[in-house]
C-alpha cells in the first residue's frame, strides 16, 4: 500500500467510526431517558396509595394495553358473527320465499378503546379545519391592513387565553337553543364539541397568519405596486408564499390546542372518544381504571405528538424554501 | 432625438416627523430626453432614491410633478420598471417565472402564451440568463439575480427604466461585467435611464449626462455634466482618455470639495432612514 492509499483508508475508517458514533447516541441517549423514566414511575407508583389500590407501574400499564386490544378484537369477533348470524337469517328467508322484504340491522357496537380514538380524531379534525378555515382568510385580511390590525388584536389577545371549560357551558346552552332539528346529521354534544374546539384553537393561527402577512418584505410590496398587481394575485403571489412559514407555526400550535381542548370538551359534553373514555373509567372506578386511564394519557400525548409531525411534514411539502429547516 | 420625454418641475417632498415637516427634497428640475442614459450621485442621504422613488411613483412629491410622455405620474406602473438595489426577487419563484410575473402582468391581452415564452426567454437571453433559467434566486449568485432583476425591468418594456443603485451589493468584478452587459443592452434598446450610483466611475462610464445632487435636506441639483464621450465605450481605453478623466474629476471635485460632508461622528451615528421606514410614513 503506498501512503496515499493508507491515508486514504484511515481517513475512510475515522468517518465510519464517527458516524457509527453519530448513530449509537442518536439512539442510546434516548433509550437511557425512557429507561429512567420508567424506573422513575415503578419506584414513584408505589409510594402512592389510592381508594383504588395503588398507582399504576408500568408494568400495570402494559397489562391494560393487552387487555384494551383483546376487548377490540372481541368485540370485532362479536360483530363479525352478528353479521353472520343475520347472513344466514336472511340466506334462509329467501330460500323460503325469494320475495321477502330483508331487514338489515346494525350492529350495535360498544365502543371500544379504539374506536373512540378514531372518534376523537374526527371530532378534532373537524374543529381545526373549521377553525383553519375561518383563521387563515381571517387571519391574511387583518394583517393586509395595518388598521384591522390595530382594531382587531386586542380582542383576539383577549379569547386567545380563555380556556375551553370557560366556553363550553355557552357552546352548549348556545347549541341547545339554536341547533334544532327532528333529523339532526350530528349529535348535539358531537357539535358542542367542535364549535369548543374551533373558540379555542381559531386564535394561534389567525395571530400568525396576520403577523406573517403584515411583515412581507417592503421591496417585495414595491415590486407588487410597480407591477399593479391586482388584490387577488397580490395575495396569491406575493403575501401567501412570505407568509407560509409563520402561518405554519399558527397551525401547529392551533393543532396542539385543539387536541388537548378536545379531551376536555369530550369528558364535559358527553361526546363519545377519549375524554369520554377517561372520564367513564373514572366514574366505574374498578381496580383497573388507573391503570386504563394512564393508557389514555400515553396515547393522547403519542397522537398529539403524530399530529405535529403530519403537519411538520405537511409544511415541509407546501414551503417553498425547500432547504428551510423545519423543526 | 432632442424632444423632453420625461420631465420633473420643481419637485419637493416633505416627510412628516413628530417635530414637523421635514424637507428631503427642494425644487428639483430635470427634463430627460428620449433614449438618454442619466445618472444621479451625490452623498448617501442626500435624497437620490427619493428622486427615483417619485418617479417610481412609490412616493408623492409635495410640491412641483412629474410629466412622463405628456401624462403626469401619480402612481406606480410598470411603465416606469424599477431596478431595486437589493434585486427584489420573489424568492419562491424561478428566474422564468419571476420574469413571467411582469410579463403576464404588462401584456396580458396583447400576447399569446407562446408568444409571451419567447418574450421572457429573449429578456433572459439579453442579460445572458438563459443557461439558469429555471432556477431559484437563492440558488443562483448575487449578479445573477441582479441581471434577473434587469430582464424583469427590460421585459416590461417600460418608457424609463429606473435603477436605484443597481450594483451597488456587487463585488467590483461582478460590477464591471454588469456594466459591460449594461452598456451593450442599452446600445441594442435605446432605453430612457435614470440610474442611482455613488460609484463616480460608474457614472462617467454609462451616461450621457450626471445629474450631481447637494447634501440634504431640502436637498436639490447642484450641476448636470454632460458626458460626450463617444460610444461604444470601452472600460480599458477610457483609462487613457483625457475627457474621460476631466469628467471624473469634475464629479469628484463637486463631491469632495464643494458638497464636502461636515459631519461629527455623532451625526454619523444616526442611522440612516430604512427604505421600510420611509415606507411606513407614506404607506
Amino acid at each position: 500500500m503506498n501512503p496515499a492509499t493508507i491515508v486514504k483508508h484511515k481517513l475512510s475508517w475515522d468517518l465510519e467510526r464517527f458516524q457509527i458514533g453519530k448513530i449509537i447516541r442518536a439512539v442510546t441517549l434516548p433509550i437511557v431517558g425512557l429507561v429512567l423514566f420508567l424506573g422513575v414511575w415503578h419506584w414513584g407508583a408505589q409510594q402512592v396509595d389510592t381508594s383504588l389500590g395503588t398507582f399504576p407501574g408500568p408494568q400495570d400499564v402494559y397489562e391494560q394495553w393487552n387487555n384494551l386490544v383483546d376487548e377490540h378484537q372481541a368485540e370485532n369477533l362479536r360483530a363479525a358473527a352478528f353479521y353472520e348470524r343475520q347472513d344466514a337469517r336472511h340466506e334462509r328467508q329467501l330460500a323460503q320465499d325469494p320475495n321477502t322484504e330483508l331487514r338489515f340491522r346494525e350492529y350495535n357496537r360498544r365502543p371500544t378503546f379504539f374506536d373512540q380514538i378514531w372518534t376523537s380524531l374526527g371530532t378534532v379534525m373537524t374543529g381545526f379545519f373549521l377553525a383553519t378555515a375561518i383563521a387563515i382568510p381571517l387571519g391574511i385580511v387583518i394583517g393586509l391592513s395595518n388598521t384591522t390590525y390595530r382594531a382587531l388584536n386586542p380582542i383576539i389577545q383577549i379569547f386567545k387565553p380563555v380556556s375551553p371549560l370557560a366556553w363550553l357551558p355557552l357552546v352548549t346552552m348556545v347549541v341547545s337553543a339554536v341547533y334544532v332539528t327532528d333529523d339532526p346529521l350530528f349529535a348535539k354534544s358531537f357539535v358542542t364539541s367542535v364549535i369548543t374546539v374551533a373558540l379555542c384553537s381559531i386564535w394561534p393561527t389567525m395571530i400568525n397568519t396576520a403577523v406573517g402577512t403584515a411583515s412581507v418584505n417592503s421591496d417585495l410590496l414595491n415590486v407588487s405596486r410597480v407591477l399593479r398587481l391586482n388584490w387577488l394575485s397580490h395575495v396569491k403571489t406575493i403575501v401567501l408564499p412570505s407568509a407560509i412559514p409563520m402561518m405554519f407555526t399558527g397551525l401547529r400550535l392551533s393543532l396542539g390546542i385543539a387536541w388537548m381542548v378536545l379531551i376536555a370538551a369530550e369528558m364535559l359534553a358527553q361526546n363519545p372518544g377519549l375524554g369520554k373514555f377517561v372520564w367513564d373509567e373514572f366514574q366505574n372506578g374498578s381496580s383497573d381504571s388507573l391503570g386504563r386511564i394512564c393508557m389514555a394519557v400515553l396515547m393522547i400525548g403519542f397522537i398529539g405528538f403524530l399530529l405535529d409531525r403530519a403537519l411538520l411534514f405537511l409544511q415541509s411539502w407546501v414551503n417553498w424554501d425547500k432547504s428551510a429547516v423545519v423543526r | 432625438m432632442s424632444q423632453t420625454h420625461l420631465e420633473l418641475t420643481q419637485v419637493g417632498i416633505d416627510f412628516p416627523t413628530p417635530k414637523g415637516p421635514f424637507r428631503a427634497l427642494d425644487n428639483v428640475s430635470l427634463k430627460i430626453d428620449k433614449g438618454e442614459f442619466v445618472s444621479l450621485i451625490g452623498h448617501s442621504g442626500c435624497g437620490k432614491s427619493t428622486v427615483l422613488n417619485i418617479v417610481a411613483g412609490l412616493y408623492q412629491a409635495t410640491s412641483g410633478g412629474v410629466v412622463l410622455g405628456g401624462k403626469e405620474v401619480n402612481q406606480p406602473g410598470p411603465e416606469r420598471a424599477v431596478v431595486f438595489q437589493n434585486h427584489s426577487l420573489l424568492p419562491w419563484l424561478s428566474a422564468y417565472q419571476n420574469v413571467e410575473l411582469a410579463v403576464k402582468q404588462v401584456f396580458k391581452r396583447q400576447k399569446s402564451r407562446a408568444e409571451m415564452r419567447e418574450w421572457i426567454e429573449h429578456n433572459l437571453a439579453l442579460v445572458q440568463m438563459t443557461h439558469a433559467m429555471h432556477k431559484k434566486p437563492q440558488e443562483i449568485s448575487g449578479g445573477m439575480k441582479q441581471r434577473v432583476g434587469i430582464a424583469r425591468a427590460l421585459a416590461m418594456e417600460p418608457q424609463v427604466l429606473l435603477m436605484d443603485e443597481p450594483f451597488g451589493a456587487l463585488d467590483a468584478l461582478t460590477r464591471a461585467h454588469l456594466q459591460d452587459s449594461l452598456m451593450d443592452i442599452q446600445n441594442e434598446l435605446g432605453n430612457t435611464v435614470i440610474m442611482i450610483t455613488h460609484d463616480v466611475d460608474e457614472a462617467v462610464l454609462l451616461s450621457d449626462r450626471i445629474v450631481m445632487m447637494t447634501n440634504g435636506p431640502a436637498a436639490t441639483i447642484g450641476e448636470i455634466l454632460p458626458v460626450n464621450l463617444p460610444r461604444p465605450r470601452e472600460r480599458l481605453e477610457l483609462v487613457d482618455s483625457r475627457e474621460y478623466n476631466e469628467c471624473r474629476s469634475a464629479v469628484l471635485r463637486f463631491l469632495y470639495e464643494k458638497q464636502k460632508k461636515v459631519e461629527s461622528i455623532d451625526a454619523k451615528r444616526k442611522p440612516r432612514k430604512s427604505w421600510a421606514q420611509k415606507l411606513k410614513i407614506t404607506g
